[in-house]
C-alpha cells in the first residue's frame, strides 16, 4: 500500500534519526559539579621523594598481599609494575634523560566518573557528600566496562581468581568513623587513623588530603609562591575531565607521568548525552512511540494481508 | 730480600717495642689497607720509618673541643697510634707534646726551619676572625697570625673536622668570634679539609700518609675534601638504605621500626645530603659504632649549609635522588601475544572464509544439489 | 500462522554424521576449556588484561554474534513492516539463526562475566538501575531471547501437534493459537528490542572516548551499528538460506534472495557513504594515513566491493555470487565491530592484546556449537521450506 509505505517510511526515518543522532545541543546533559564537601587529595610531584612509604600504608590499610615484581632481586619486595588487583597505589618513576619524576597513582575520584556511569547497577558509586568513588561488590557482575570506561586506567580486575572482584583506590572510606574537622592548618580532616593511609604517612607531605576547595586553593597557593617551579602554573584535575578530586602539581608535563591530556569534558558526557538523549529526557518516548508505529503498521499489514487472503479464497 | 733484614739498626727500632719484622710489616700492611692504601704501600712505609726518613707533621689547635685528635687516638690497633706517630714525626702538637711553655715554641721554631716547604700543617679547629683575632691567642700570638705564619712555609696543609673546615661549631650563628676555617683565612693557599664533628681520622691517616709516601695529595672535589672519602653521601652507602626504598620509617624514637633498625628518614636523618664516609667506615674500629649505627639520624656534621643551620630532627631535602631501577616505569610493557595463537586464529578464520568463498562455487550450480556438507550459514 | 501457502517441515535424516560429530567435537573442546575458566579465573584462560578488559569474547561472540542473529530482525522488518510478503519462507530460518546467535550470545556473556552469579540482580534491581547503555543493552538482549523463543515456539509446537499424546496435542494448539492471537504484539517487541540494544552497543563504546580513535569515536555510532546490524542479519539470511538449501535438498530460494541481495547491497552502500561523510565532515580524514587508516578502508572497503558485486543484476540472480557478496558484506561488518570495540580502543602503548589458545577455542566452541544446533534444529523442527508436499496441509 503505497501510501501506508509512504508515511511509515518518514515516520521511521524520522524516528530513527531523532533517535540515534548525537550531541544535539538542546539534549546537552547537565553538567556534575564536586559536592561542597568532597574529599580529595594533592600530590606535589616536586616534593616526592619516592621512598613508597605510601605504596606500603595503604597496602597494611587495605589488607593487601604482597606482589613480587619481575626483576630477580625483588622476591623479597613488593614490586608492583603497575595498579593491579593487589595494588591500589603505587609509585612511579619518570626518567628521561637527567629529568627525573616521580607520580604517585591511584583512582582520581573524577567529578563525573566514567566507571560509576558504565557501571550498571551502581556497583561503583559516587558518594553524594564526600564525592569518594566507592565499589560495591555486592552488585558487581564482572563485566568490566568500567575498565573500558576510565580513562586513567583505574579501576583493576582480578583475572587470577575464580571469585574476582574491581579493586581500586577508595580513599580508605572503610577507615571513617568520626566527622571530618577543619584544623588550624587549614585542611579538613578525620582523626588519625581515619583518613587516607598513603596522607598521613608521607615524610615529605608529598601528598596531602582535605577538601577539593581547600587543596585548589593551597595548590594555587603554591603556584603563586614559586612560579615558573610547576609546569603550565596550573593543577591538574582542576578541569581535567570535568574535574576530579585527585589534583596533581608536577615540575614535569603531566602526559609525561602519566596524566593523559583529555581536556576540560567530562568522560562520559558524549556517551550520556546520546544514550539519556534518546532514552531519559522524553522518558522513554522514543522506544514506546517506536513500539507503538512498529505494531500499528504490523497490525493494518496483516489485516490487509487477511482480507486479500479471504478475497483470494471466497474468489476460488 | 727485603733491604732491612740486612740492616740491625731497622731490628732494633722493632725489638724494642716487642714486634718482630713480620708483625711489623703486617700492621703496616693493614694500615695501608685501612686508609685505601695498597699493600705494597705498607712495606714502604716500613722501609721509610726505618730509615727514619719521616714526614714533619705540625699540629695546630686553634678553637677546637680537641675531639679530632682524640677520634685519632681511638685508632685502636694495638701500637698504632705509636707507630703511625713514628711513621711521621709529629714535631709540634699541643695536646700530646709533654714540653710546654717556650721549649714548645723552641721545637716549632726549630721543625719549621729544619723542614721548610716539606712538613705538612695540620689544622683542628678555627680561626676566630673578629677584632683582629683576639679571641684565640696562643703564646701571645693570635691563632690568625700563628696560622699564616706556619702555613707559609708548609708542604701541605690539611685541616682536620669541621671547625677547620669551615667554621663549625664556633661559627654558629650568631657567631660571635668571626670564627672561620682554614680556607678561608689561607686565600689562595690549597688547604686540604676533613670535615666531621669529629672527623673520620682514616680520612686525615689516608691524606697524610699519601702525602708521606707519594708526596701528592688525593684528588680533592670542589670543597677541597678528599674525594675518596667525601665523595658519596650517607645515604648512597647506608646500611639501612633498603628500608628506605622498601619504605619503612622510624616514626618514633623507641617504636617497632625503631627496634628493627628501620631508616631514620623521618626522625631527621641528613644522610641523603651529607657527603661522608661513616656509613662505610665506622668509629673506634667497632662495627656500628657511628650515629645512625646507634640509632641516631645523621645531623650532617660534615657540610656547612646544614650542621648548625637545621634542625636536627628535621627532614631534609633529598637534592638529587638517584632512583633505582626497581621503579616501576610510567608505562609498563604488559600483554604478550602468542604466536600460535595468532596462527591458530588466521588458519581458522582463513580456512572459515576461503571455505565459504570456494563453497559459493559449489552451491551455485543450478538447483542441482551437490552440497553434502553441514551448513555453513551461521 | 499467516496466510501463507508455503509449509515448512523438518529434514529428518541421521543427526550423527561425520560432519555433525567434528562440530560437536569442537564444541567440546570449548566447553573443557569454559570449564577450565570457571574453575581458575578468566586470566587462566585468555589474554584479557587490565589495559583489554574485553577481547574477543565480547568484541565477536557477544558484538558480532548477535549481529549475526540479526538475521530475523531484518527479514521481518522487510516483511512484516515493509509488507514484502515474498520474503516470508526465509522468516523461521532466519529467526532460528537469531535465536541461536543471541543465546550463545549469552552463554559467551556468562563465560566472560567475572561475577555472573549476579547477573539475575541486573533485571531485579530496578531500583538500583543507571543510565548505563550496557544496561539497556543486557535488559534487551534477554528480553529478546524471550522474544525469540516465542516466535519460534510455533515450530515446536507444529511439531508436537503431530505427535502421540493427545494432551500434548492440545498443548500444542492452544500454544500457536497465543502465538497467532498475540502475534503483532510479540513481533513489534521481536523489532523494537534489537533496534535498541544494536544502537545501543554503538553508544556503548562512546564512554571510553579519550580512549577511542577518532575515526571510531562519533555520535552516530549507535545509527551505524544499527544499520551495521541489518546489513550483516540480510547478508547472513543469504548464507544461511544458501547453504541449508543446498545442503539439504531444499528449493533454492535464489530469485528471493536476489532482491534481498539488492537491498541489502544498497544498505551498505549508504552505510558505507555515510560513513566516510562523517568522516570527512569531521574533518578526521588526515587519520586515514596511518596503521588505523588501513582498519577504516577495510571496513569500508569490504561492503563497497560486496554491495559492487550485487548492482548488476546478471550477477545477483547468480548464488554464488550472492554468497560471496554475502560473506564479504558479513566480513565488513564484522570488521566494523571489531575495529570499534577493540582496534579503535586504545588503553595505551604498553599494552597488547591477542587471544590466547584457549580464548580461541571456546570462541571456534561456541561457534560450532552454534552450527551443530542449527543442523540439528532442522532436522528435527519444520523449519526449512518443504520440498513438494505430501499433503495439502501441514
Amino acid at each position: 500500500m503505497p501510501l501506508d509505505r509512504r508515511v511509515l517510511l518518514k515516520s521511521l526515518t524520522f524516528g530513527g534519526v531523532a533517535a540515534t543522532a548525537g550531541a544535539v545541543p538542546a539534549l546537552a546533559r547537565v553538567r556534575k559539579v564536586a559536592p561542597p564537601r568532597a574529599m580529595g587529595m594533592l600530590y606535589d610531584a616536586t616534593k616526592c621523594i619516592g621512598c613508597k612509604t605510601c605504596v606500603v600504608a595503604c597496602k597494611q590499610a587495605n589488607d593487601m598481599p604482597t606482589e613480587p615484581g619481575p626483576w630477580k632481586e625483588s622476591n623479597l619486595y613488593d614490586a608492583p609494575l603497575d595498579l593491579d588487583g593487589k595494588t591500589k597505589n603505587i609509585i612511579k618513576l619518570y626518567r628521561e634523560g637527567e629529568r627525573t619524576s616521580y607520580v604517585k597513582q591511584q583512582c582520581m575520584h573524577c567529578v563525573d566518573p566514567a566507571c560509576a556511569s558504565a557501571c550498571m547497577l551502581h556497583s561503583l558509586h559516587k558518594d553524594e557528600v564526600t564525592g569518594v568513588v566507592g565499589y560495591d561488590p555486592t552488585y558487581c557482575v564482572g563485566c568490566r566496562y568500567c575498565q573500558m570506561a576510565c580513562p586513567f586506567n583505574v579501576p583493576k580486575f582480578e583475572f587470577s581468581k575464580a571469585v574476582p572482584k574491581i579493586v581500586k583506590c577508595e580513599l580508605c572510606r572503610h577507615r571513617v568513623k568520626d566527622a571530618a574537622i577543619r584544623g588550624a592548618d587549614g585542611f579538613t580532616r578525620y582523626p588519625k587513623g581515619q583518613g587516607p593511609a598513603c596522607c598521613e604517612v608521607c615524610p615529605r607531605d608529598a601528598v596531602i588530603y582535605g577538601t577539593r576547595d581547600e587543596l585548589l586553593a593551597e595548590a594555587k597557593r603554591r603556584i603563586a609562591a614559586f612560579p615558573g617551579r610547576y609546569f603550565e602554573d596550573r593543577v591538574y584535575g582542576e578541569f581535567d575531565a570535568g574535574g576530579t578530586q585527585v589534583l596533581y602539581l608536577a615540575h614535569v608535563p603531566f602526559e609525561k607521568l602519566g596524566l593523559p591530556k583529555i581536556g576540560n569534558e567530562p568522560v562520559p558526557q558524549t556517551a550520556y548525552a546520546v544514550q539519556e538523549g534518546i532514552y531519559y529526557k522524553l522518558p522513554f518516548l522514543a522506544p514506546v512511540g517506536l513500539y507503538a508505529v512498529l505494531a500499528a503498521v504490523a497490525y493494518r499489514n496483516r489485516r490487509a494481508e487477511a482480507v486479500g487472503a479471504g478475497e483470494k479464497e471466497a474468489k476460488s | 730480600m727485603k733491604s732491612w733484614e740486612r740492616s740491625d739498626e731497622r731490628s732494633k727500632l722493632f725489638e724494642d717495642r716487642g714486634l718482630d719484622r713480620r708483625d711489623f710489616i703486617r700492621i703496616c700492611t693493614l694500615a695501608a689497607a685501612a686508609v685505601g692504601l695498597p699493600a705494597s704501600v705498607g712495606v714502604k712505609w716500613a722501609d721509610a720509618a726505618a730509615k727514619g726518613l719521616k714526614p714533619s707533621v705540625i699540629w695546630l689547635h686553634f678553637q677546637e673541643c680537641t675531639g679530632c685528635t682524640e677520634s685519632l687516638l681511638r685508632t685502636s690497633h694495638p701500637g698504632l697510634a705509636e707507630l703511625v706517630l713514628d711513621l711521621i714525626s709529629l714535631d709540634y702538637c699541643e695536646t700530646l707534646f709533654a714540653a710546654a711553655g717556650y721549649q714548645a715554641e723552641a721545637a716549632l721554631k726549630s721543625a719549621m726551619e729544619a723542614n721548610a716547604g716539606k712538613y705538612v700543617c695540620i689544622v683542628e679547629g678555627a680561626i676566630p676572625t673578629k677584632d683582629n683575632g683576639i679571641y684565640c691567642k696562643i703564646a701571645g700570638r693570635t691563632a690568625l697570625e700563628m696560622l699564616t705564619e706556619v702555613a707559609d712555609k708548609a708542604g701541605a696543609i690539611i685541616a682536620i673536622g669541621s671547625c677547620a673546615s669551615w667554621g663549625g661549631i664556633p661559627s654558629a650563628d650568631p657567631n660571635p668570634t668571626g670564627a672561620k676555617g682554614a680556607p678561608q683565612v689561607l686565600p689562595g693557599k690549597t688547604v686540604v679539609t676533613i670535615p666531621g664533628c669529629p672527623a673520620n681520622p682514616y680520612n686525615l691517616l689516608g691524606t697524610v700518609l699519601q702525602y708521606a709516601t707519594f708526596g701528592t695529595l688525593p684528588a680533592l672535589d670542589d670543597l677541597a675534601r678528599p674525594r675518596f672519602a667525601y665523595g658519596r653521601v650517607i645515604h648512597d652507602d647506608c646500611p639501612r638504605r633498603a628500608h628506605f626504598d622498601a619504605g619503612r620509617f622510624v616514626q618514633q624514637f623507641g617504636d617497632e621500626g625503631h627496634r628493627n633498625g628501620w631508616c631514620l628518614y623521618k626522625m631527621g636523618c641528613k644522610g641523603p645530603a651529607t657527603h661522608a664516609n661513616c656509613s662505610l667506615k665506622h668509629y673506634c674500629e667497632v662495627d656500628g659504632a657511628w650515629p645512625i649505627g646507634t640509632g641516631h639520624p645523621c645531623v650532617g656534621c660534615t657540610e656547612q649549609s646544614i650542621l648548625w643551620s637545621m634542625p636536627i630532627h628535621a627532614t631534609v631535602e633529598i637534592q638529587r635522588p638517584m632512583p633505582p631501577d626497581t621503579y616501576p616505569p610510567i608505562k609498563a610493557e604488559q600483554g604478550h601475544v602468542s604466536a600460535v595463537a595468532v596462527g591458530l586464529a588466521g588458519v581458522v578464520g582463513g580456512a572459515l572464509a576461503g571455505a565459504g568463498w570456494m563453497a559459493a562455487k559449489k552451491v551455485g550450480d543450478g538447483n542441482e544439489d551437490k552440497g553434502t556438507g553441514p551448513d555453513k550459514g551461521a | 500462522m499467516s496466510a501463507h501457502t508455503e509449509f515448512h517441515t523438518p529434514v529428518g535424516g541421521r543427526l550423527m554424521t561425520r560432519p555433525f560429530m567434528v562440530l560437536l567435537a569442537i564444541a567440546c573442546v570449548g566447553a573443557i576449556s569454559a570449564a577450565y575458566r570457571f574453575m581458575n579465573g578468566i586470566g587462566s584462560v585468555s589474554n584479557l588484561s587490565n589495559g583489554y578488559p574485553w577481547g574477543i569474547w565480547i568484541a565477536i561472540d557477544v558484538v558480532i554474534g548477535t549481529a549475526i542473529g540479526c538475521g530475523g530482525y531484518a527479514v521481518g522488518l522487510l516483511v512484516y513492516i515493509l509488507n514484502r510478503g515474498k520474503y516470508h519462507p526465509l522468516v523461521r530460518p532466519a529467526v532460528l539463526t537469531s535465536l541461536l546467535g543471541y543465546g550463545l550470545a549469552v552463554i559467551a556473556v556468562v563465560i566472560d562475566l567475572g561475577r555472573f552469579w549476579s547477573l539475575w540482580k541486573v533485571p531485579i534491581y530496578v531500583w538500583r538501575w543507571s543510565h548505563s547503555p550496557q544496561l539497556e543493552v543486557a535488559l534487551c538482549v534477554a528480553a529478546y531471547n524471550l522474544v525469540l523463543l516465542i516466535e519460534l515456539s510455533p515450530v515446536l509446537f507444529e511439531k508436537l501437534r503431530s505427535g502421540a499424546s493427545s494432551g500434548l496435542r492440545k498443548l500444542a494448539q492452544s500454544g500457536l493459537t497465543f502465538v497467532e492471537k498475540s502475534f503483532v504484539w510479540v513481533l513489534a517487541l521481536g523489532l523494537l528490542l534489537p533496534t535498541m540494544h544494536q544502537s545501543s552497543l554503538g553508544t556503548m563504546m562512546l564512554l571510553p572516548g579519550p580512549r577511542m580513535h577518532p575515526l571510531w569515536f562519533t555520535s552516530w555510532l549507535p545509527l551505524l551499528f544499527l544499520i551495521n546490524a541489518i546489513i550483516m542479519g540480510l547478508a547472513v539470511v543469504t548464507l544461511e538460506a544458501t547453504f541449508s538449501a543446498a545442503a539439504f535438498r531444499r528449493p533454492r530460494e535464489t530469485a528471493m534472495l536476489a532482491s534481498l541481495s539488492y537491498v541489502g547491497a544498497w544498505i551498505a552502500l549508504g552505510w558505507a557513504i555515510f560513513r566516510v561523510l562523517v568522516v570527512a565532515l569531521t574533518g578526521k580524514l588526515g587519520y586515514l594515513a596511518s596503521g588505523y587508516g588501513i582498519a577504516f578502508i577495510g571496513e569500508v572497503g569490504l561492503l563497497v566491493v560486496g554491495a559492487a558485486m550485487l548492482l548488476s543484476e546478471g550477477r545477483r540472480s547468480q548464488p554464488v555470487w550472492q554468497v560471496r557478496a554475502a560473506i564479504l558484506l558479513l566480513l565488513g561488518g564484522a570488521m566494523h565491530r571489531v575495529n570499534t570495540y577493540l582496534v579503535a580502543f586504545n588503553p595505551g602503548s604498553n599494552y597488547s592484546y591477542f587471544p590466547a589458545v584457549p580464548e580461541l577455542l571456546i570462541t571456534f566452541g561456541i561457534i560450532a556449537a552454534e552450527v551443530a544446533v542449527y543442523v540439528a534444529a532442522v532436522k528435527t523442527f519444520p523449519i526449512l521450506r518443504g520440498a513438494v508436499p505430501a499433503k495439502a496441509s501441514s
